[in-house]
């Protein structure tokens, strides 16, 4: 109980030199469980890939497309549930730095298989009857101000040309882990267009998403589907939903890997700092450590009043870091909204963020602790005066 | 290594008060140690009523240190983040009395320092007098069998200084505590009933009640 006592008033008896590097841990943390937020969220397409779902492409790229013939062929192999099907859009709003994930879709079998995507009845039965109708995100919407009713007009990347839609639906996660900035429009309305301009490049799709009856099984599913078109003029590749969003990740490897170094070397940075910080709040408690020592107490009580404190600032740091972490994250996200549809501080970022303060703690108390400990009495009391 | 003391053989009565003096680097300091059990000889024996002391191992003698020897120190070496009561307390953390008791044996060696009234100060709050009382009244809290003292009124001004080897002569008379005190003030060593002189890590023979 004394122990405690002195390793608490020890902690902050340099009241300036204490708050310094609480402040110092508190940045650091702070910074660290946003980077590693980062990282959570390029990864959140993937968390959020359903077992039930195959996603088919063609074999050679996703941007080479398959026939929309396929459909039916998909859902006669066994164990497939359900076909829907689609095509990346690319457009963008007024100018390109409106970016934001627009697809063209089948509207009726898609939002079977995705419910986590919530429609409004009424709001979807609007969308299913209208053929230029259009579905956004929440967010979507929000930010660009868009109301139902509202029409909106794309510029083709990929198709030329502007593209005018309805909004006839606004849809909601159905948690806050789904991505709410999303724009989905009928496949229809976009073959029609293309039979316009590309007669050749009509009657084709990019993906295939299939419901599988079992997620036990889909990887057989998925052999069976793709068995299928082998030979074809446009073999398929079919994988898991979580698979083919993986495979998009991989892309951006590299930076999600500079991410998570960097992060790492922040804590790196504030061990350092930390580190030192004990190691000269030691060597001038060195004469208090002689004299409990000469009191009669030992390696074990020291080491209890060296870590304790080192534990103390670096707790009060990194719990003052966690909480900013969650404010400052929907500050970002919400800015970021573009790049980073699901910004949301993890419990694996605030599990990190505890390890991450214990280990600061743990490896800036050993040195210092090893010197107050193998220095002899009558050294740390000469040290007094 | 350099060696600092050399051949000394003597022994201290129970009860004694003995003063040793000595020109600095006589090695008066780590003689306490010694005896105090706070530094290891290189060769010898130190004998304590019935312990050897030498063969004691760290924790042994952490132990013995804190049952047997009270210290006292010239820059009193109080723990500046605990109040008075609390630093009193400190060394009876070691012991299995109950909280309420700890507490009630610290007030008491306190109170018989003259220092009930600053119980709740900090030692940055007191004076250099009232520091070493509060210190005294530390080394006496677990009613040890020894007091050491290295330079106890060094830091002290004249009328502190008689104040505490005041108290220091009270508690060999009255309480029958045995005390070695390392000093190079002749009117702190008058306070002594044996005298000894250390010099160049030699100890003179001649041990005689205290002329001063």
């Amino acid at each position: 109980m004394m122990l405690t006592k002195i390793l608490f008033r020890n902690a902050f008896h340099n009241k300036l030199r204490s708050s310094l590097t609480i402040l110092g841990i508190a940045v650091a943390i702070l910074a660290f469980g946003l980077l590693r937020t980062v990282v959570s969220s390029f990864y959140a397409g993937v968390e959020a890939a359903s077992a039930s779902r195959l996603v088919t492409r063609n074999a050679i790229s996703i941007i080479f497309p398959l026939p929309i013939a396929y459909t039916e062929k998909i859902r006669q192999v066994e164990g497939v549930k359900l076909v829907s099907y689609g095509n990346w859009f690319g457009g963008v709003y007024i100018d390109e730095k409106n970016f934001f994930p627009n697809f063209c879709i089948e509207p009726h079998s898609y939002f079977a298989l995705y419910p986590e995507f919530v429609l409004n009845d009424a709001q979807k039965k609007a969308f299913l009857t209208d053929r230029k109708g259009a579905v956004a995100g929440r967010k979507l919407a929000a930010k660009y101000g868009w109301r139902i009713g509202d029409t909106i007009t794309l510029k083709g990347t990929i198709y030329p040309g502007n593209w005018d839609f309805v909004l006839r639906a606004i849809y909601k996660g159905r948690d806050n882990t789904i991505d709410e900035t999303q724009f989905f429009f009928h496949w229809a309305y976009l073959n029609e267009g293309i039979k316009k301009i590309w007669p050749r490049y009509a009657e084709q799709v990019g993906f295939f998403m299939i419901g599988v009856n079992r997620p036990d099984v889909a990887a057989d599913t998925a052999v069976m589907i793709d068995q299928r078109f082998k030979n074809s003029l446009a073999e398929t590749l079919t994988e898991t939903e979580k698979a083919f969003n993986l495979g998009f990740l991989a892309m951006a490897e590299a930076i999600v890997t500079a991410i998570q170094m960097v992060s790492f070397v922040v804590i790196f940075i504030i061990l350092a700092v930390v580190a030192n910080t004990m190691a000269m709040t030691t060597r001038e408690r060195t004469g208090d450590y002689a004299i409990l020592k000469t009191l009669g107490f030992g390696a074990k009580d020291i080491t209890i009043l060296i870590f304790g404190e080192a534990l103390v600032i670096t707790l009060t740091g990194a719990a003052i870091g966690m909480v900013l972490t969650f404010p400052t994250s929907r500050i970002f996200g919400s800015q970021l909204a573009t790049y980073f549809p699901v910004f949301l501080v993890s419990t694996e970022t605030i599990y990190m963020d505890i390890a991450a303060a214990f280990c600061i703690a743990f490896f800036a108390a050993i040195i210092p602790t090893r010197h107050a400990i193998r220095i002899r009495i009558a050294d740390g009391l000469r040290r007094i005066g | 290594m350099v060696p600092v003391l050399y051949d000394i053989t003597f022994d201290i009565a129970e009860g004694e008060f003995l003063a040793l003096m000595g020109p600095s680097g006589s090695g008066k300091t780590t003689l306490l140690n010694l005896i105090a059990g706070i530094d290891k000889a290189d060769k010898g024996s130190i004998h304590v009523g019935d312990v050897d002391i030498t063969t004691l191992s760290e924790t042994e003698l952490a132990a013995w240190r804190a049952n047997s020897v009270g210290f006292i120190f010239q820059f009193y070496n109080l723990i500046p983040v605990l109040r008075a009561v609390e630093n009193v307390e400190l060394p009876l953390h070691l012991t299995t009395l109950s909280t309420r008791s700890r507490r009630e044996h610290a007030e008491r060696a306190l109170a018989m320092v003259g220092l009930d009234h600053r119980m709740d100060h900090y030692p940055g709050e007191m004076s250099g007098g009232e520091q070493q009382r509060v210190a005294i009244a530390r080394a006496i809290v677990t009613d040890p069998t020894i007091l050491v003292a290295d330079e106890p009124t060094g830091d002290l001004d004249r009328v502190s200084a008689e104040e505490i080897l005041s108290m220091m002569e009270r508690l060999n008379r009255d309480m029958g505590k045995t005390i070695i005190m390392v000093t190079h003030d002749p009117r702190a060593a008058a306070r002594a009933g044996v005298l000894r002189h250390l010099d160049k890590g030699y100890l003179n023979d001649d041990a005689h009640q205290n002329p001063l």
